[in-house]
This record gives C-alpha cells, structure tokens and sequence, in this order.
C-alpha cells in the first residue's frame, strides 16, 4: 500500500491504496464513492466519467496514482445542498430511465458547460460523443443541458418537450417525477455492485473457451490452494436439480458432461478479493474434447448436424411454430402480385450499460433469517423459484431482493449469477458477490435472436392483401431461454398489423452452439417487421401504388380478424398513427411538395415508412396475472408494494400514480417498494409490455379497494353514509366534515384492522395459437417514418429525422413515455445501421464493448413523436404496453427510405455502407450481405 | 484483474530512463493507458511490474516552436493538439486527425506518442505526422537522436522502440511556410471496431496556380504508413485544376494496397475510399493553401 494523496470534490484525501488501483475502482471500492459506475473498462461507454482538473476522463482505464495532487469531481461532488442546474433539469426533461449512465453523462456534460456556456446541439453531440445511454435516445438529455446551461447563463430554461394527450386526470396522463430519480442524478441510488456487506466475499466463473465439447475432467486443486480462495464449485457441488430455465430446464447451472457455448459456466469460485478471485480463475483446469460445432440455425435442422439436447424430443429443433389461416392456395391465385424475398437479420445484444451482478447472503447472516439473493432482475419471484430448485430448498425458504437495474431490456429475465451466489454463500455462511466484467456478460447473456426470413405477399391490383406465406428460422442458441415465445410472436406477427385473409407460416426456432437468444425488447417482431415492412413497400411499387395508401388499405381496425383469427374489438388506432406521421412528413416539405426520395449533389435523401403491433402481456393462453398490495400509513402517505421490475421503463412511477389517483391524493404522497419476494406480492415477469397493463390494473384496483375501505371506516368515525364521501385536496369529506387519511389509517390499527389492501388481477384469459380464439389482450400499434442521407460516394448512410406516432391506449406519464420511444427508436436504429454480434463458427468475435458498436449521441437523430390513445376497455385508464412497440418499425422504415433514396434495397443488415455503395455504383438493386459477409 | 504493480510518475527523461533500467524490461512507458491497458485487460496479459508515466515531463508534455519546427511532445494528448494555435496554423491535419480519435474522454488522456508507440499501420495522428514529414525524438538503446518517422515502424503494431527499454519523446516537422496547406479525412464504418477503414492526410505547397511539392499518406496501405510517391511525383508542377486532382486520384487507386478486411471493408470499397478522400483532402488543402481548385 501507498500513500495516495488528492483533492476529491473538495475535500484533500490520504488513503494508503494499492498501487495497481484504477481510478474507478479507489473510488467506488476503497472511498465507498459508488455514484460512479462501471460500465466496460474498456474506454468505450464513458458512464465512468469523472472530472480530473475539470477534464472528463474515463475512470475505468485511469490508474488511481496518475491522480495523485490533482483535483477529482465525481457526481457525489455536484449538488451543493441543492441539486446542480444538470441534475435538476435532467429531471425535469426525463432524461432519467435506469439512471445508471446518468452519473457519467452529467459529469461529462458538466465539464462541456465549464467550457461552453451555450452549447448548441453539435457541440453537445461532439462533447457526449463517447458517453452511451441505452435508455433514453438522447432527445431528452440535449434537451437537459441546453437547458441547465440556459439557467446557468441566467437565460430562460428550455421548455419541456411535453407531449400532448387527451383527457389528462389528477395525477394519471401527468408527466410526474419518476421515482428515485433525485436519487439517481445525485449518484445515491444504489445497484447491486454498490452493495457492501461485512465479510463479503468476491467470486468469479470459469467459462466454456469452446462451442461445443465433452468435458473430460476439471481438477480445482490448485485454486483451492491459491492463497485467499475460500471456496471453488462444480456441478459435482449443485445441491439440487443442476438445472434451470424459463420455459425449458435445459439450461445446466454447471456444466458435467458437455458444454454447448462459449461462455457456458463450468465452475465457481470465492476469495477474499476480487483480484485474488480473477488470479485463481486460471487456475482452475478442465480438460475438454472439442465437438463438432452447430454454428447455423438451418444446419442445426439438417440431419446431418449434430443433436445439441439429446433429452428434448424433437432434436435441434427446439419449436416448430404454425399460424394457418384460411386457404393459402386460393389467396395466391386470386393474387395479382406476389412479392417474395429473403431477409436476415444478426444476433444482437441488449448492452445494458450495467453488467449483470448478484450478492448472495447466507441464512443466518446479520437479519437475513433465509438464504437471500440481490440482484437486478427482470423476473424476481421466478428467480426465487429456480434458486430454491437448485439449491434443493423451498421457495419460501429463498428470499430476491430486486435492486435498482441499469437497463434490462429482455436481458436480465434468465439466470445469471444467482444461483451461483446461493451456493458459494451458503457454503462459505458468507456474503458473496458475483460480478460480471463487460466481457463476460457480452458472451454469456442470451442475445436477440438471428434469424433468415423468406415471406411472400401477395395482393389484389385494388391493393387487398390476400396472402401471405412465411418461413422462419430463429437462431435459438445452446439453451431454450424464451426462444419459444420470441419466436412464437414473430411468427404470429409475421402478417403485420394488416388484414391478411390467408396465411402460412412456419417458424423454427433451432438449438445452435452459439450464443443463447432470448428476450430484447421487440420479442421477435422487431425481425418479422423488418420482412414485412419492406415486402409491403415492393408489393406498392408493384401495384404503383402509393406505400402509404396500400397501408391504409389493408390495416387493421375494429371489427377485423387477425391471422390468428382474433377479432379486434376496440382499440386499434393504426390509422390514427399513419395520419400523423403523413401529416409531418408532408409538413417537412411544406415548400415544395412531398417526395419519395431525391439527390442533391452527392447526396441521396429518401423517406421510408412502416407500421408495426405489437401484443401487450403474455398472451397465448398463458395466465396472466400480477398483484400488488396498497398500504396507508399514518402520516398520510402511502406504499404500493409489487415484485414488478422496473429497468429504467417506469412501472414504479407508474403504479404510483395509478394508486394515487385511485386514493385521490397527491403523487407525492405514494411510495413504491418493488421486488422483495418476502414483502412484495408477484407482479410477474417485467416482459411482452405487460407491467402497465397487468400490475397498473393490480396497484389499480389495490388502491381502489383500501380507498373503499377506508372510506368506510372513515364515514363510521364521523357516522355519516359511506356513499356521502368526496375526495378533495387529499382528504375525505362528508358535508363539513374532513378527515385525512393519515388518522384513518391510524383509527383502523388502533382498532386491528390493517390500512392496506392487497389485489390480485388476472388479465383476460386468452387462447394458445391455433386455437382460433383471442391471443392477446391487447394489441400497440405504431407508425413510422425516417428521412435518410446516403452520401453517394461514400455509401456512408446518416438517420436525419424520425417521425412517429404510437397508440399506446393512453399516457399515464406522458413524458417519461416519451422517453420510452425516443429510446426504443435509438436502439432499434442501432439495429438497423450499426450492431451486430458476431459469432465465428460459434465463437463470439464481439466479446469486447469495442467491438459492439450501439448508437451514441452522434447518431441520434431529431425525433417527432405523437400519441394515439385509443382505450383499451381493460386497460388500466385504458392504458396498453410501450416497452417494445418503438423498437419494432424503425428498421424497415430506415430500410424503405435508403431504398427511396438509392434504389437499392436492403436484405440483410446492419446496412452495410461497403456493399451499399458497391451496389450503387454497379447499378444493382439488392444489398444481401451485411457487414462480415464478405470473404 | 490486475494489470500492473508499481505506479510511477517521474518528472524528467533521466528519471524515467533509470526506472526503465532498474525494471530491466519489466516495466512498461505508459502515457494515457487507454491502448496499452485496455490491451492487456483484452489479452489477459500477466500485471507489468511497473508501469512508468511519462505525462509529468516537463519536456514531453508541451507544444512549442523554434524558427523553422514545431515541436510536440510525446506525452501531450490529442486534446491539446486539437487546441493548439501552433498545431492550426502549421498543421491542421494532425489537428483534424487527433479530432477523431476516439471519444473527450479518450482525448483528454491519450497521447500523440502512445499513438505512434503502438506503430498501428492507420494510427489516425500518424497519418498526418507522415505527410508532414515528421520526425522523432527518441532514446534508442541507450541514445538519443532525431530519426524520420517512418524509421519507427517495423510491421503492423511492432515499433522499433521497445517500450520497456526506449522512449519516444517527441515530434517535430517543419512550420507551414506561405501558399501551403494541409487536410486530413478519413471513413469509419458504424459497425465492429472504431479503426478506420481509410484515411488520407496531405500536405500541398503551390507555386502559383500550379502544386509546388505535395505529400500524401493514405493508410492503412501496406504494413506501415507510407507515402503515395508515385501520386506525389505525379502533381508535382502540374496545375491546379480537377483533371490533374482526377488523375492523381485514378493513380492512387493503382497505387494502393488494400486489401479485403471482413472487420473493415472490402479492397473494392478501400480503393474507391482512396479516391474520395484523396480528391477530398486535396481539395481542401488546396483552398486552404489559398486557392480553390477551379471546376
């Protein structure tokens, strides 16, 4: 140890440190500074950002001693009694989701306004260049420090880009402060990693190096003897069922005999210190007899390939999905076009900026009277369950304790160091933490699945559809995860939101040796969409028709079927959402008159549009519930409990405001408190947009019913009717008299009664695929349009401006809803222009942050969002799902437009520039490979 | 994982040559870290021994001018060459170049010299050090001496220097003189890796309406940056005008070679890539040489 002195937010600091200690690491670990978070440690992310001398360096790569003499601001450093100009209007322009890169984007744009009081738009794109949000599509953060820096300058702030909505109520349809967000911009909200407990030990997995083998041996002895190391585990050393899955239970806690990716765990370790833990991960040896390799999903269905799960009935194929409706023979024959093409789309990784992390807590340690996990989790009460199995307990004997999440997306629902915790604390009667580098969560976590799409669609000279017909194959990877419903809803989506009379499609979902997929927002439409929306387009320059009019023609509406044969009784408002988006875009060229595409100089521009629904909740005929409890405390406020995840998406602030407006009293007054298995009730998965939906209806009528109750009570305590009750300013009334909530509460306990009430609401019930019954509960529905810039020499493609309109049933907070497609937006033009995650025969190349590229501010472009609020009867308010419907459509309009704008179409992406241009430049019509295609 | 031990911080060259003497090899120069230690993180390298910062050295840590150089230290990061007057008046590409290179916070720590140490055959501040026909300072065995800055590359990511025993302590290249200018551009994909798939500097000196004597380095183009001769003898004396900048372009396009990379690009993309940037750059450096290039 070293002495190591600096000034860190203005205080001199002396603490002996080890000279090998990164900048991020002394901070959060030896100065307990946790505000600063760790995204890679590989200089990509930026969320690590803190000031040295006023300059934004990335911690994570900063060695600590470099910093010796100088002067640290870290985001702890900021708020000076009251929030900083940043802070208060990252707030106020919900900039906020998850709130785990917040820390390093406030930083980062705090030294930008030192230097730049006004910063414009460029300057802040150029400033924030390499400082990533996956949640918010940066709209919203520009926004923020344009108008922080606006109230530094004494200037007036800039207003609050608000979207409009009908029939906004007290607090639903209010654009209210998420929960936790002073938290999050002050660096006091806590993630798993910010953890610290008393004895706490550090593990580490050792992981497959190989796609497929046997493995023949694994010897610990020399771990075990390496200094420090507390405890190394093996499959031998799983106490219950060495399995886990969502769907499927194909998935091995620890590998025995076989490993099917790389990245598949085979041991686990504990030590004193992390850097111990990492030294002794070496040391573990297995010895391996590589395999024959399943790297492509059709090869997989060959006879030839390998069988991956010799135990599941149908061999590699893990699914073989079916939509079958009305006659496809007759739909093509009466068809005056037909359009057929194949599209495909690459493995790609959610990127969450916070990488997986578990802290297990042995029964008996401190207060924790049974084994507890925490953990930042999509599906807490199903991590309960699958703990208990493999650690051969019951479920009540296993408690998850869901910390704040930085970004989820679909990627935190499947196990990941959970278990793993739960053994090493158990057997060490230790806490023990497991977290996951960058590189580690890049191989290891189920990605969105590949896939290859071949559709054909025809239609009438008058623009009907009348057919469509579709092959899939989902690139499932070595374990199940959700394969089966991601693969389900892109098949069932694979019409569009249209009315298609006739249609066959097939999907398989195959197990591979790559990489498992799983659930990313979008669940398998995102894929479908991108066939459909552009075979849409071809089937209109076919008919000479216009791409909108041919939307519109075959669109759904009340009272159509769906192909799955569910008749749509309320709530499509798709037309809706094609009028605004027409609007803008006509209104964009108000000047000249509306066009396709055009050329100015060596640039090509073109506009591209497509529809997109998405289901809300699980559906299929799967139960669909949640619960949530309401309680009122003495002083007036109140808690809404339910294990419903929130990621950054919102469903805390959510259910608060449905409580608060059920209970008739201000937001502020409502807390929340999520995921506790044992003092949450289920809220169920945080998947398929269901939580607004499900859980709202469950806070929803919790809220409804303690209000009942104590306004009972409260009409007994002043003997007047029940019935004579109004609610105003917070307060019951009967005639004259006033009673607050906060003594009813207090006369129902005196009294034994408990102030809360618990509901558990089950959504309708559906009907499984190929019943012919309703699938879904509710449908989203969403247009948009993009305006693209291809440079003509370069190939070089640029998303100018993104026109969207959404029918989400309604806003219950409509700016942070905003958030929500702005977001979904920018990651979903991330999918369409700039990732993919390479696996070569199996081995994954993007296993480093700089070889996954997401969209940075850079790339963001201007977003016009609208909102149609088409109620859904039984939705909460009328509310429907919004996580994934953003994410859906951007990619085939980005794909129409670049076709509009070049004549080139795009089959296979990320776009790739290369082929682009190649294409243009020999007058060809089709780009088919993507990026890494060529040889 | 841990990457190094012992952490120094010397404040002159004697000081940080003795270190690297009393490591004999197993201590490593490190200036903004952000290539070296995300390296070592990636390859899982054993921790150096020591690691020897040479960004408190005086003498490796300014940018300065004599009458007929500028000189820039090894240890100034990209930050300060972007927002040095000496560097935009006299050489604007490295400016241009050291402006892309990843993202502030990366700038703000990551050095000019860590930038040619790593001898990346398309090292973005390299290129434009090439067509300014730079040099370098630096202790070489035990010797310290001005070499040109070509000498220092010996194949893709192998330097002459060996980082654990030589020091690069700075660059000089000559001041603009009048009627001369420079351009650097270069093209990324959005996709993989942030290395570019092409990037071009020049430097132009025009006599009249006429190229005096041009210098262009497009890399990556072979294992190590290099001039376009060929291209460079071609303009020299000829006018300024569209037909000679097509012509030069059709020569780099022969000249170069690219090959296909499935993490980059194609050799057919690279060689158009080549005449785009080439004819951009040109035009560029030209105007600002002052003199537009007539249509």
């Amino acid at each position: 140890m070293t002495r190591l002195s600096l000034t860190i937010n203005g205080k001199p600091v002396e603490f002996d440190a080890d000279e090998s200690r990164t900048l991020a690491h002394f901070l959060r670990y030896d100065l307990g500074l946790t505000g600063t978070k760790i995204g890679c440690e590989e200089a990509e992310c930026g969320i690590c950002t803190v000031l040295v001398d006023g300059t934004p360096v990335d911690s994570c790569v900063y060695p600590a001693f470099k910093a010796a003499g100088r002067e640290i601001t870290t985001i702890e450093g900021l708020a000076n009694g009251h929030l900083h100009p940043l802070q208060a209007h990252f707030i106020k322009h919900g900039a906020v989701q998850c709130g785990f890169c917040t820390p390093g984007l406030i930083m980062t744009s705090c030294a930008l306004l030192n230097e730049n009081p006004a910063p414009t738009k460029d300057e802040i794109k150029h400033a924030l260049k390499d400082t990533f949000c996956r949640c918010t599509g940066y709209s919203s953060v520009t926004n923020a420090i344009q108008s922080a820096a606006a109230e530094m300058r004494g200037d007036a702030p800039v207003p609050v880009n608000e979207p409009s909505v009908d029939e906004p109520m007290d607090v639903v349809s209010r654009s209210v402060e998420p929960q936790e967000v002073r938290e999050k911009v002050t660096g006091a909200a806590k993630f798993t990693d910010d953890y610290v407990f008393d004895g706490m030990a550090f593990a580490r997995t050792l992981r497959s190096p190989y796609p497929h083998a046997k493995i023949l041996s694994i010897d610990t002895a020399k771990a075990r003897a390496f200094p420090g190391v507390l405890s190394v585990m093996t499959h031998a050393d799983v106490p219950g069922e060495n399995l886990h899955g969502l769907v499927y239970r194909d998935w091995p806690v620890l590998c025995d005999t076989v490993v099917r990716y790389v990245g598949d765990a085979v041991a686990i370790l504990a030590a004193e210190t992390q850097e111990i833990a990492d030294a002794a991960l070496k040391l573990i040896e297995v010895r391996y007899e590589p395999l024959p390799v399943v790297a492509d999903p059709k090869y997989a269905h060959s006879p030839d390939a390998p069988v991956l799960h010799p135990n599941h009935p149908t061999g590699n194929l893990l699914k073989h999905i079916k939509v079958r409706h009305g006659d496809i023979e007759a739909g093509f024959a009466e068809a005056d076009v037909v359009v057929e093409h194949e599209y495909r789309t690459p493995t790609t990784e959610h990127a969450f900026l916070e990488p997986e992390c578990a802290i297990g807590i042995p029964a008996g340690y401190q207060d924790y009277d049974k084994l507890t996990v925490f953990v930042g989790s999509q599906i807490p009460y199903q991590d309960r369950d699958q703990i208990a199995k493999a650690m051969n307990l019951g479920q009540e004997d296993v408690r998850v304790i869901g910390t704040l999440i930085g970004g989820g997306f679909g990627g935190k629902e499947d196990i990941a160091g959970q278990i793993h915790v739960a053994m090493l604390a158990s057997a060490l009667k230790r806490p023990v933490k497991m977290l996951y580098t960058r590189q580690e969560s890049l191989i290891f976590h189920p990605k969105r699945h590949a896939t290859i799409i071949r559709i054909k669609t025809g239609a009438k000279r008058d623009g009907r559809l009348t057919a469509i017909e579709a092959e899939l194959y989902g690139d499932g990877g070595a374990y199940a995860s959700l394969s089966d419903k991601v693969m389900t809803r892109a098949t069932t989506h694979a019409t569009g939101p249209y009315v298609v009379p006739n249609a066959k499609i097939d999907c398989y979902a195959m197990y591979t040796n790559n990489t498992p997929s799983g659930a990313f927002r979008g669940f398998g439409v995102t894929q479908s969409a991108f066939a459909v929306e552009q075979n849409m387009d071809m089937v209109a320059q076919a008919l000479d028709m216009d791409p909108i009019e041919l939307r519109r023609i075959n669109a759904q509406r009340v009272g159509v079927t769906t192909a799955t044969g569910q008749l749509l009784r309320e709530s499509v408002g798709l037309l809706e959402t094609i009028d605004d988006v027409q609007r803008d875009m006509r209104a964009h060229h108000a000047d000249e008159g509306f066009k396709w595409g055009w050329t100015t100089g060596t640039k090509a521009y073109g506009w591209g549009l497509a529809c997109a629904y998405k289901n809300t909740g699980l559906g299929g005929g799967a139960p669909d519930k949640s619960e949530a409890e309401v309680e009122a405390f003495e002083d007036g406020t109140f808690e809404v409990r339910t294990a419903a995840a929130d990621m950054g998406q919102g469903i805390a602030h959510v259910v608060a405001q449905m409580a608060a407006e059920e209970l008739h009293v201000p937001y502020e007054r409502v807390k929340v408190l999520l995921c506790d298995t044992d003092l949450t009730p289920n809220g169920g998965p945080t998947t398929a947009s269901r939580q607004t939906y499900v859980t709202g209806n469950a806070a929803r009528l919790a809220a409804g019913a303690l209000r009942q109750a104590m306004s009972q009570t409260a009409a007994e305590m002043v003997d007047h009717a029940p019935e004579t009750v109004r609610y105003e300013e917070g307060l019951m009334r009967f005639d004259d008299v006033r009673l607050d909530y906060g003594s009813v509460a207090q006369w129902m306990k005196q009294h034994g009664v408990q102030p809360r009430a618990k509901y558990e609401y089950w959504a309708p019930k559906t009907a499984p695929l190929g019943t012919g019954g309703d699938m879904h509960v509710a449908f989203s529905y969403a247009t948009q349009a993009a305006l693209v810039e291809v440079d003509l020499e370069t190939g070089e493609v640029h998303v100018l401006k993104v026109v969207s309109s959404t029918d989400i049933g309604r806003a219950i907070n409509p700016l942070m809803l905003q958030g929500q497609i702005e977001g979904g937006i920018v990651m979903a033009l991330g999918n369409c222009l700039t990732e993919s995650f390479i696996l070569e025969e199996g081995v994954p190349w993007s296993r480093f942050l700089g070889r996954y590229k997401m969209p940075s501010i850079k790339h963001a472009p201007e977003i016009i969002s609208h909102l149609v609020e088409h109620r859904a009867a039984d939705g909460p308010y009328g509310a429907k799902g919004v996580g994934e419907i953003p994410s859906i459509n951007t990619t085939p309009a980005i794909c129409n437009a670049i076709t509009n704008a070049t004549g080139v179409r795009i089959y296979a992406i990320p776009v790739d520039q290369d082929a682009l241009l190649r294409a243009m430049k020999k007058g060809e019509r089709a780009v088919t490979t993507a990026w890494h295609d060529v040889r | 994982m841990k990457l190094w031990e012992k952490y120094f911080t010397p404040a002159s060259v004697d000081e940080a040559t003795a270190l690297l003497v009393q490591f004999a090899g197993g201590a490593r120069i490190v200036a903004g870290g952000t290539d070296l230690l995300v390296e070592a993180k990636a390859s899982e390298h054993e921790p150096f021994q020591a690691l020897i910062d040479i960004t408190r050295i005086p003498e490796m840590t300014s940018i300065r001018a004599d009458d007929a150089y500028v000189y820039i230290g090894g240890g100034v990061t990209h930050t300060e060459i972007v927002k040095s007057p000496l560097v935009l008046a006299h050489a604007i590409c490295l400016a241009e170049s050291c402006g892309v290179i990843g993202g502030p916070q990366v700038r703000n720590v990551a050095t000019l010299g860590g930038n040619v140490a790593h001898a990346l055959p398309a090292g973005d501040g390299t290129t434009s050090l090439v067509a300014l026909d730079a040099e370098a300072e630096v202790i070489f065995q035990g010797t310290r001496s001005w070499m040109p800055l070509a000498a220092l590359f010996r194949g893709p990511g192998v330097s002459l220097l060996n980082p654990t025993r030589d020091l690069l302590i700075g660059f000089r290249f000559h001041k603009l003189g009048a009627g001369a200018g420079t351009a650097f551009e270069r093209i990324m994909r959005p996709q993989g890796v942030a290395l570019p798939v092409l990037s071009c500097a020049v430097w132009v000196s025009l006599d009249g309406a006429a190229f005096g004597e041009v210098r262009a380095c497009i890399a990556p183009n072979g294992p190590v940056p290099t001039r376009l001769t060929p291209v460079e003898k071609l303009l020299a004396g000829q006018p300024v005008s569209e037909d000679v900048i097509a012509s030069a372009c059709a020569l780099a396009r022969e000249t170069v070679t690219v090959r296909t990379s499935k993490y980059r690009a194609t050799s057919e993309y690279r060689v158009e890539m080549a005449d785009v940037l080439l004819r951009r750059t040109l035009h560029q450096a030209c105007a600002r040489a002052g003199l537009a290039v007539p249509a």
